[in-house]
């Protein structure tokens, strides 16, 4: 049997379903974490010398800590589990996988072990994210003129 | 390749259990049962050590040799429980189908006239596999439904030549089969041709009929893989399975806990085996059994290169005097 036939097989047995469910617990769990995200900014903005940029700044710091806090805590990786990609794609998943790299390598050392792996499942995150800041900076400099 | 053996019994077993293992079927079989998956260590690792520690001395017969296998990196996990046991040494690795092999080794060895008595362990540890071949420990990655469940168990083999009820029949060497799998979350399906391969070669090689076998017991197809290995039999051997059945999906309480395919490891085979089958065969409720551990001999190197996965499988005859 050569590799395409076999290929057939398992596509036939392998679950490879579209599934919908989580489309919406995703959406549904993605959308509390927006909702917390904005109350958190609304309490910070009560505080009169605090402005909005600053506000939202502090409301992402926040959010990171508590997702790190509770990866640290143990539960955090159930919730993940559970609700997949509604607490993978905001900030919470950023947070979420330096922190569990974070543990998963404190006991090879502060340096060879934290510090040369703290980023392992993140750092694509940073990297991409600053080449394409700066690429799209470039761009609406040249074109729209900054 | 198939090695008949006369004089190789199995004269003394023990399985250490861990988390979900204890839960499942197989509870009361156990010898031993760890509850947490660090027991009071503060690595996975030094978990699996006293696992495997903990069932080596629960052999109370005399060995002259032990044979070792783990899915660690370097066999880390039994280089370091074989520093303190002061016997002679080989650590073998051939993924999960390391006990089969480790078994037939033994079986070879001991045509030595010098030699009566060889011990094979084997050890996995869920945390320990999941850390090395996927994601860390605290990182909760969503699964994938065909995914495998590594199964957290110590078993320890005592091969002798003395006679007991349990008998080493014969041995055959499998080849390494890759049919193009690429995924290392779908490991069912890339050891599937394997294990048919070497059951087909066995088969041959012996001239026996499918229906001579009580059961044919693969190791950690899961689930999905077993469906694949009973469509692939068919359409390429074109042989019927009917006893047959897959360890990964026995060794755990399928239904009420999160496993997804089923169970995984190198002590996935051995924990079903030496616990229920084991006592089948005691009380003589099957007498021939075929045991077809799989493993995926993939490392993390080859799969962020993308390579396809090489599968090997090693079939043991068992059978009850």
């Amino acid at each position: 049997m050569n590799r395409k036939e076999y290929n057939k097989i398992t596509k036939k047995i392998l679950p490879n379903k579209f599934n919908l469910k989580n489309l919406f617990v995703a959406f549904i769990s993605g959308g509390i974490v927006g909702i917390l995200g904005e109350i958190i900014l609304r309490l910070y903005l009560l505080i009169p010398s605090i402005s909005m940029a600053e506000a939202v700044n502090l409301m992402m710091v926040t959010i990171i800590y508590l997702s790190s806090l509770f990866t640290a805590l143990g539960f955090f990786d159930k919730l993940v589990s559970k609700y997949k990609a509604g607490l993978i794609v905001p900030i919470t998943g950023f947070s979420h996988s330096t922190t569990s790299s974070a543990i998963e390598y404190r006991k090879e050392g502060l340096v060879s072990g934290i510090g040369s792996n703290i980023f392992k499942l993140s750092g694509s995150v940073i990297l991409y994210g600053v080449v394409s800041a700066y690429t799209f900076g470039i761009i609406r400099y040249i074109f729209f003129g900054g | 390749m198939t090695i008949n053996f006369n004089n190789i019994y199995i004269k003394e077993k023990n399985v250490v259990g861990g988390p979900y293992i204890i839960d499942g079927p197989l509870s009361k079989y156990l010898d031993y049962k760890f509850y947490d998956f660090y027991d009071g260590e503060k690595t996975s690792e030094d978990c699996e050590i006293k696992e495997l520690r903990k069932s080596i001395s629960l052999i109370k017969n005399k060995y002259d040799l032990v044979i070792s296998s783990d899915l660690g990196n370097q066999l880390m996990v039994s280089n370091v429980v074989n520093d303190k046991i002061n016997k002679p040494y080989i650590g073998i690795y051939n993924a999960c189908a390391s006990y089969t092999a480790g078994l037939f080794l033994a079986a070879s060895i001991l045509q030595n006239k010098n030699i009566n008595d060889i011990l094979v362990t084997t050890s996995s540890h869920n945390l320990t596999a999941e850390r090395q071949y996927r994601n860390p420990i605290e990182y909760g990655a969503p699964k994938k439904e065909y995914q495998t469940f590594t199964v957290t168990s110590a078993t320890s083999t005592l091969v002798s030549k003395d006679k007991t009820n349990i008998k080493i029949e014969c041995a055959t060497i499998g080849t390494v089969v890759d049919l193009g799998i690429k995924d290392s979350n779908d490991m069912g399906s890339a050891m599937a041709p394997a294990a048919a391969k070497t059951l087909y070669d066995h088969l041959i090689d012996t001239k026996r009929n499918i229906n001579y076998y009580d059961l044919i017991l693969t190791g950690d197809l899961g689930k999905y893989g077993k469906e694949i290995f009973k469509e692939y039999m068919k359409k390429e051997y074109n042989i019927n399975l009917k006893k047959y059945n897959d360890s990964g999906v026995l060794v755990y309480d399928m239904k009420n806990k999160d496993v997804c395919a089923g169970g995984s490891g190198v002590s996935c085979l051995p924990t079903y085996f030496l616990t229920l089958l084991y006592s089948e065969l005691e009380k003589k409720k099957k007498k021939k059994i075929l045991l077809l551990a799989t493993g995926a001999l993939l490392s993390t190197t080859s799969v962020n290169q993308k390579k396809t996965i090489p599968c090997i499988c090693h079939a043991i005859s068992v059978e009850r005097v």
